[in-house]
């Protein structure tokens, strides 16, 4: 366990570095976020009947989708990783003393941390301050709110352990481009990146329900704004629980596989 | 221009040498837009409409920059990927040759995977022209074309721009982002659903505006007054790319290289 939180604790530094990078990125989250709130504020105005989710939550959602905008996409990635794998060193990492699936799974969540905590602030700060209709709202309630920290927290893991899946795919396609797009698009569709689910039509909600994208970003934010009722909430923390559980025995079980057919050439 | 074309061919041979991995690519691209696309239809379904807007004509001004944007991404790559050609000092190699800086940078790299996303624009410029009944005429024709030369030399300018700042700092580009990627979702909508300064500062200082918004209105008829104006807007986007062309020259006689 001690080996695997100072890699967190190592990563955590490195990612802590690009103070300028993260700066440029938080400008461009308030231009989206801005952009977006004014193309939902228009449609509002011509809304003939009521809308499945109030403005002021949608607000809030749009926030928290841009300060966290690196907890929830799944085509942040570690390009490390996908060096090593393709250019042979995997070897040195299989010397390692430690289990791969766990050593990676720490590596990818701090990188994921240390690139929210530098943006996030910023963000949440600015937004709280901002007038209406573009300022965000306080939570719901006090339940919402530890409900919405503890389905963010475990929405985070839920999204590792399925991008854990596109690293695992590039042993066997060598390139990561394409596994990255194709999940990464579906993947933000359903989990409600280009249009909030509750727009969508209720065949689409469906299959969005059913698939596990949606964790990570749209229940944690619409915990927080009371859209989803705090009984709602807790079934989806059982659901994230049980995901987590799915996801992490399938991806060991595939990254071990892999691994066993793994040929390094040359020394 | 003869060496253009050679860059052309030889990088058109070098992409094509991996083909399935081509042809993948070019459907991602198609998938990326079609989501978005999807998204629009979904929200219309919905709402009905957006200021007066109706879902067919916002797919009209979609596809039309989508269509620019897809056309300047495979060729003015070169000046996306700029900041790698500085970081390794290839800069200082291009500058020894005897040709302009402009047409080897615009060579170096073409994206041809984009044809995926172009034909998705083709594709919802199709659908929406089917389903609005427009009279046409020659001078409509030639403004829909002119919209997306446009649209092209606006983009292009645009990735010139964010080219020239790597002359001084490599860190921080991403911020060009809100004008490349921001610029074309946020001119997908028609300009006048947002704030008044966020329009003005969207048609005059970048004219993003001259490119979908104010000749869509003539096309579209709903333009009361001088046509003629709203039919010329075009070429004020297309005028964008020589201040552009400007700063890119001044930024090429202040480079020092990173040595070594």
């Amino acid at each position: 366990m001690k080996a695997y939180f100072s890699v967190f604790k190592m990563r955590l530094i490195n990612g802590m570095q690009y103070r300028v990078a993260a700066l440029a990125g938080v400008a461009t989250q308030f231009f989206w976020g801005f952009m977006f709130i004014m193309i939902y504020e228009a449609f509002y105005q011509s809304a003939v009947q009521t809308p499945p989710i109030e403005l002021k939550q949608l607000v809030s959602y749009m926030w928290l989708q841009q300060a966290f905008l690196v907890f929830i996409v799944l085509w942040y990635r570690d390009g490390e990783l996908f060096n090593l794998i393709t250019s042979g060193n995997i070897a040195y990492e299989l010397c390692r003393p430690c289990e791969l699936y766990g050593f990676w799974y720490a590596k990818l969540i701090a990188q994921r941390l240390s690139g929210a905590m530098l943006r996030c602030f910023p963000i949440l700060i600015v937004a709280f301050l901002l007038p209406d209709p573009y300022g965000m709202s306080l939570p719901a309630n006090f339940s919402a709110f530890v409900l919405f920290v503890a389905t963010l927290t475990l929405g985070l893991l839920v999204l590792v352990s399925i991008s854990m899946f596109i690293y695992i795919s590039v042993f066997v396609t060598m390139s990561p481009i394409g596994s990255l797009l194709m999940i990464g698009v579906a993947g933000d569709f359903f989990a409600g990146g280009i249009i909030p689910i509750p727009f969508m039509p209720s065949w689409l909600q469906r299959i969005a329900y059913v698939l596990p994208f949606r964790l990570a970003a749209d229940l944690p934010f619409r915990v927080y704004s009371g859209n989803i009722p705090v009984n709602e909430a807790l079934v989806g923390i059982l659901t994230q629980v049980i995901w987590l559980v799915i996801l992490v025995t399938l991806g060991r079980f595939a990254l071990n596989k892999a691994l066993q057919r793994v040929v390094v050439q040359g020394g | 221009m003869r060496l253009y074309f050679k860059y052309f061919k030889i990088l058109l041979k070098a992409q094509m040498q991996y083909r399935i991995s081509f042809w993948l690519l070019s459907l991602g691209q198609f998938f990326i837009p079609f989501s978005v696309f999807a998204a629009l239809y979904f929200l219309f379904e919905r709402f009905g409409s957006i200021k007066g807007w109706t879902y067919y004509e916002v797919a009209l001004c979609f596809s039309v920059i989508h269509i620019a944007f897809s056309i300047s991404e495979c060729f003015a790559r070169g000046f996306d990927s700029f900041s790698g050609l500085v970081v390794r000092g290839e800069f200082d190699r291009i500058l020894v040759r005897p040709r302009s800086t402009f047409m080897q940078v615009l060579g170096s790299k073409f994206e041809f995977t984009r044809i995926g996303r172009l034909l998705q624009g083709v594709v919802v410029l199709i659908l929406a022209i089917w389903n609005l009944s427009i009279q046409w005429n020659i001078f409509k024709v030639a403004t829909l074309v002119l919209m997306i030369i446009s649209g092209i030399s606006v983009f292009t300018g645009i990735f010139i721009l964010a080219a020239t700042l790597c002359f001084w700092t490599i860190q921080g580009i991403e911020v060009a982002n809100i004008f490349t990627d921001g610029g074309r979702e946020m001119s997908q909508y028609p300009l006048n659903i947002y704030k008044k300064w966020v329009t003005r500062f969207f048609t005059f200082v970048i004219p993003f505006g001259c490119v979908s918004y104010l000749p869509l209105m003539y096309i579209l008829d709903k333009v009361e007054g001088n046509k003629l104006l709203f039919m010329l807007t075009p070429l004020y986007g297309i005028l964008f790319i020589f201040p552009c062309l400007l700063v890119w020259r001044f930024g090429v006689k202040h480079y020092k290289s990173t040595g070594s």
